[in-house]
């Protein structure tokens, strides 16, 4: 009788498993062993960017010119974000952090200093995007759009035309009304409300805030960073915070669509390109920075996802209706009621917490 | 007596139509002309004609396909061995209770393996990839692939394996000639149960699969909180049917 | 039928053929174990861990996770767990035992059929099933659409983001593991045992209550269980059909580690749930034994 008790099946199979445990162990520049680069290329480009900024015609663009390949993943807020990336997903090679975001990736040692010389197009940024608090010469990032954050409403349903975040409040409202499920957005929107900074770290403060939160909850049909623009389009909410692309791809599905910054102020806010410092195509991911940052290719994204540009130029080169639509390009006299959201350090437990309860109280 | 025996079979069919309900509503609906409403505007194949030009699409199917596979053959080798060595394992305590580990991964709620499995990749270092996906595909199927193959087993008449010993096979001859002609439906109808489960998975892939990772289900889920409404019955109705199909094949091959 | 029997084999034939098992088993036993049981002590030991500022795990011994977990929100939400997955172990109950009652009074070849055409939506995908009663019950969906046009009702019902939404998916995703259990236990009964009754001028209600109801309980018990452990562990179906409303442990647990990033206080969550699914685990055993020592006749 022979000792040969393992089928051959099983042996391969665990050769198998143990090549597969062993590539695990060793970074590769594909993702899985069965990946095959296109013809001719190795190069491949990570790009985790948000839900709506994905146009594909313009990545085919920037393929057809560098030859290489952009894979994209999306997310739909900064802690996902930032999540992800401490969760260990290091294949990534340029992401696109909010403002205050960018400075959490900065005292974590998660980015990598930009090379300038890569990336002449960043002498056209809009002057009121130089010089950003937490990255004053732009050494790991480098703005691509901009907007605001406001309430989209539809004027057909709501008598009239609403001024103050209060109007999220109001009861003849209620299950018409959605909010974005983006902590510091939400926060930052009750703190104005209540004539408080929304980088507050006063704990009493977020705490007020948070019962305000917590009463309005009943009134919410849902907390959505995504889904707003569907939802004002089909008129399953009346009245929803969100950033103004997605409001403005809302009016044009339905007219009577409006979108307003309240008079107590709201947030000013700046995505940036950055590059990861554990990418390894840090080059190719600066020349993608670069070719995005492009007056031309600027304008088409901001004509397609409906937000502003950076690039002054590319503000001359889109259409008329998008440049003169407030929810696209905000008019540049508001920006002084306008507040640039900050990384409020170790207060952000105070709101991780406070955040965590508002979504675990029943409405 | 009778009106009762109506009663039931009104009751049975109700709560079966009530199963295939969303199932078949998916399916006709994915056809339907109207992009927003529910209401039937026409038939029409668009939506399917958009779901074959996404590249995303294209990619998001290939990784499901490539995690799929890999991780069903890795289980269904690791299972049938199991099953086996524990058919052979004397001794009742010792297998109970090994038996109770490996199929351990059925019970515990998924969201549970999805957060234990991140959190030892990141521990370990190990960066999450594709390969994650398949490491932690292959322990969910492993019980999955043994649930099969055991009650396989069991059917099989021990004395045919001990007239081969008899008659002078070796246990690897006896394997290939008399047990594995008679399992091999059972362990095809268990590797095509795992390959469908793990082309349906979702948490478990959402915590463990880093860049350029994106599967199916991971891309259906993404596609849902965006709330784009069309594509997503089309794409909905195609995964249900390619389920249904594998499953009835492996549930045919059972049998045999 | 007569196993071979290896008690009786000469000691090395014995120790072969154990050997021989042992090195078929290890490679499964290993992967679970390194990809399984290792990742699950991973969990219980963050859970003493503390958070760092941004998220992350820094190593310190801490019980504050654990201290925190009594805030009586987290009990609330605990509890709500709890209540649903009962609500919806009842719900299914309540649907599966008169569907299970019909199958086992089928032929045999039919019963086939029946069971093979009730387990094939449990394994298609559960995402894509939940997405559809999304598209059924928003308040554009199929089911206010259709309810309109009869005139029924003029303006829709919001079903979506509701309670009720997610105790329809939790029902319906997870009826065929009542079933089949239900299924078994029907099946095993004797006809005999109710045709005596009826002859003895018991009543339906009498029939179900005295003798179907004792001898399926092992079934009941069953199905109840296989039910109601993975509903507490939802995360699909609250997260979809809930909206911003109902959370449940699952969401809680991904809250705290994809957007919260408080992994320490996440897993000491995750440890809690895993403690609730054991204890139903134990009850469903200490049940199944007192069943067995009460012998399932009637």
């Amino acid at each position: 009788m022979t000792r040969k008790t393992l089928p051959h099946h099983l042996a391969i199979a665990l050769a198998a498993a143990v090549a597969c445990v062993v590539s695990a162990c060793q970074p590769t520049p594909e993702d899985g062993p069965k990946k095959t680069p296109k013809a001719g290329d190795a190069a491949t480009l990570h790009y985790f960017t948000w839900s709506d900024y994905v146009g594909p015609d313009i990545l085919a663009e920037f393929e057809r010119q560098t030859g290489a390949r952009v894979v994209v993943d999306t997310f739909t807020s900064n802690e996902e974000l930032l999540a992800k990336l401490q969760s260990g997903a290091t294949g990534y090679d340029v992401t696109v952090p909010s403002d205050f975001m960018v400075s959490i990736m900065m005292r974590q040692g998660l980015l990598e200093p930009l090379d300038q010389a890569l990336i002449p197009n960043a002498g056209q940024l809009e002057d009121h995007l130089k010089n950003l608090p937490f990255d004053t010469e732009h050494r790991y990032s480098m703005p691509y759009l901009w907007g605001t954050v406001g309430i989209g409403y539809d004027s057909a349903a709501i008598d009239t035309p609403p001024d103050s975040w209060a109007v999220l409040w109001d009861r003849r409202y209620a299950g018409k009304i959605s909010m974005l499920n983006d902590q510091r957005e939400v926060f930052g929107a009750v703190l104005r409300s209540m004539g408080h900074s929304m980088n507050s770290t006063d704990p009493g403060v977020i705490e007020a805030a948070k019962a305000r939160l917590v009463a309005q909850k009943s009134l919410v049909k849902t907390y959505t960073s995504e889904r707003y623009d569907h939802l004002l389009a089909s008129g399953e909410v009346v009245l929803a915070q969100g950033w103004g692309g997605p409001v403005a791809r809302a009016m044009k599905e339905r007219p009577s669509i409006r979108y307003v910054v309240p008079k107590e102020g709201g947030t000013v806010w700046a995505d940036c390109l950055v590059v990861l410092r554990s990418s390894r195509n840090k080059e190719l991911a600066m020349q993608f920075i670069n070719f995005l940052l492009d007056p031309h290719v600027s304008a088409r994204t901001s004509e397609r996802l409906l937000f502003a540009a950076s690039n002054k130029e590319a503000r001359a080169l889109v259409s008329r209706p998008v440049r003169e639509n407030p929810a696209v390009y905000p008019p540049l006299d508001l920006l002084p009621r306008l507040e640039w959201m900050q990384d409020v350090g170790a207060a952000i437990r105070v709101y991780d917490r406070a955040w965590t309860e508002l979504k675990m109280t029943r409405s | 007596m009778k009106s009762g025996t109506v009663w039931l079979r009104s009751t049975g069919i109700a709560t079966l139509l009530f199963l295939y309900l969303p199932i078949i509503v998916l399916v006709v609906f994915s056809f339907n002309a109207s992009r927003l409403s529910a209401q039937w505007q026409g038939f029409t194949w668009d939506w399917y004609r958009l779901l074959a030009r996404d590249a995303s699409l294209h990619a998001a199917t290939a990784n499901s396909l490539v995690v799929a596979v890999i991780s069903t053959v890795l289980a269904t080798g690791l299972g049938l061995a199991a099953s086996m060595g524990l058919e052979r394992l004397p001794g009742s305590r010792a297998r109970h209770v090994l038996e109770g580990a490996l199929l351990l991964p059925l019970i515990i709620p998924e969201i549970m393996m999805g957060v234990a499995l991140l959190l030892f990749f990141v521990t370990v270092k190990i960066p999450l990839s594709l390969t994650t996906v398949i490491l932690g595909h292959t322990a969910f199927n492993v019980p999955v692939v043994m649930v099969i193959v055991r009650a396989r087993l069991r059917k099989l008449d021990p004395r045919l394996e001990e007239a081969a010993y008899d008659l002078g096979a070796s246990p690897w001859q006896a394997f290939r000639r008399i047990t594995w002609p008679l399992l091999r439906p059972g362990v095809l109808g268990a590797g095509l149960m795992a390959l469908t489960i793990s082309l349906d998975d979702f948490i478990v892939t959402f915590f463990t699969a880093g860049p350029g990772s994106t599967t199916l289900p991971l891309k259906v889920y993404s596609m849902i909180k965006s709330g784009v409404s069309p594509e997503i019955n089309a794409l909905s109705a195609i995964l249900v049917v390619l389920s249904m199909g594998l499953v009835a094949l492996s549930l045919a091959l059972q049998r045999r | 039928m007569k196993r071979f029997d290896r008690a009786s084999a000469p000691p090395d034939v014995q120790s072969t053929g154990r050997r021989a098992a042992w090195s078929l088993i290890s490679p499964a036993a290993g992967w679970l174990t390194v990809f399984f049981f290792v990742p699950l002590l991973i969990v219980f030991a963050v859970s003493f861990a503390a958070r760092g500022t941004y998220g992350g795990i820094v190593w310190t011994l801490s019980f504050t996770n654990y201290l925190d977990l009594l805030h009586p929100l987290y009990g609330r939400i605990f509890l709500q767990s709890i209540l649903f997955a009962t609500a919806a172990t009842a719900g299914c109950l309540a649907l599966g035992f008169p569907l299970a009652q019909y199958i086992a009074k089928l032929p045999a070849g039919r019963q086939g059929i029946w069971l093979v055409l009730i387990m094939i939506p449990f394994w298609t995908n559960f995402l894509v099933r939940t997405y559809a009663w999304m598209f059924i019950l928003r308040a554009e969906g199929l089911l206010n659409s259709t309810l309109q046009q009869l005139g029924l009702i003029q303006t829709p019902i919001e079903v979506l983001y509701t309670d009720g939404a997610v105790l329809l998916g939790l029902v319906y995703g997870y009826l065929p593991f009542m079933v089949l259990p239900l299924y078994v236990a029907l099946e095993r009964i004797d006809r005999s045992t109710i045709d005596a009754a009826r002859d003895l001028y018991a009543s339906r209600w009498a029939v179900f209550r005295r003798i179907l109801l004792p001898l399926a309980k092992p079934g009941i018990v069953a199905g109840c269980i296989l039910v109601f452990i993975p509903c507490l562990g939802a995360f699909i179906t609250p997260d979809l059909l809930g909206g911003a409303r109902s959370m449940m442990i699952g969401n809680l647990i991904q809250h705290e580690y994809l957007v919260v990033r408080d992994w320490p206080l996440g897993s000491a969550l995750s440890f809690v749930l895993m403690l609730l699914v054991v204890g139903a685990m134990a009850l469903y055993f200490r049940t199944e034994a007192k069943l067995i020592g009460q012998g399932r006749g009637a």
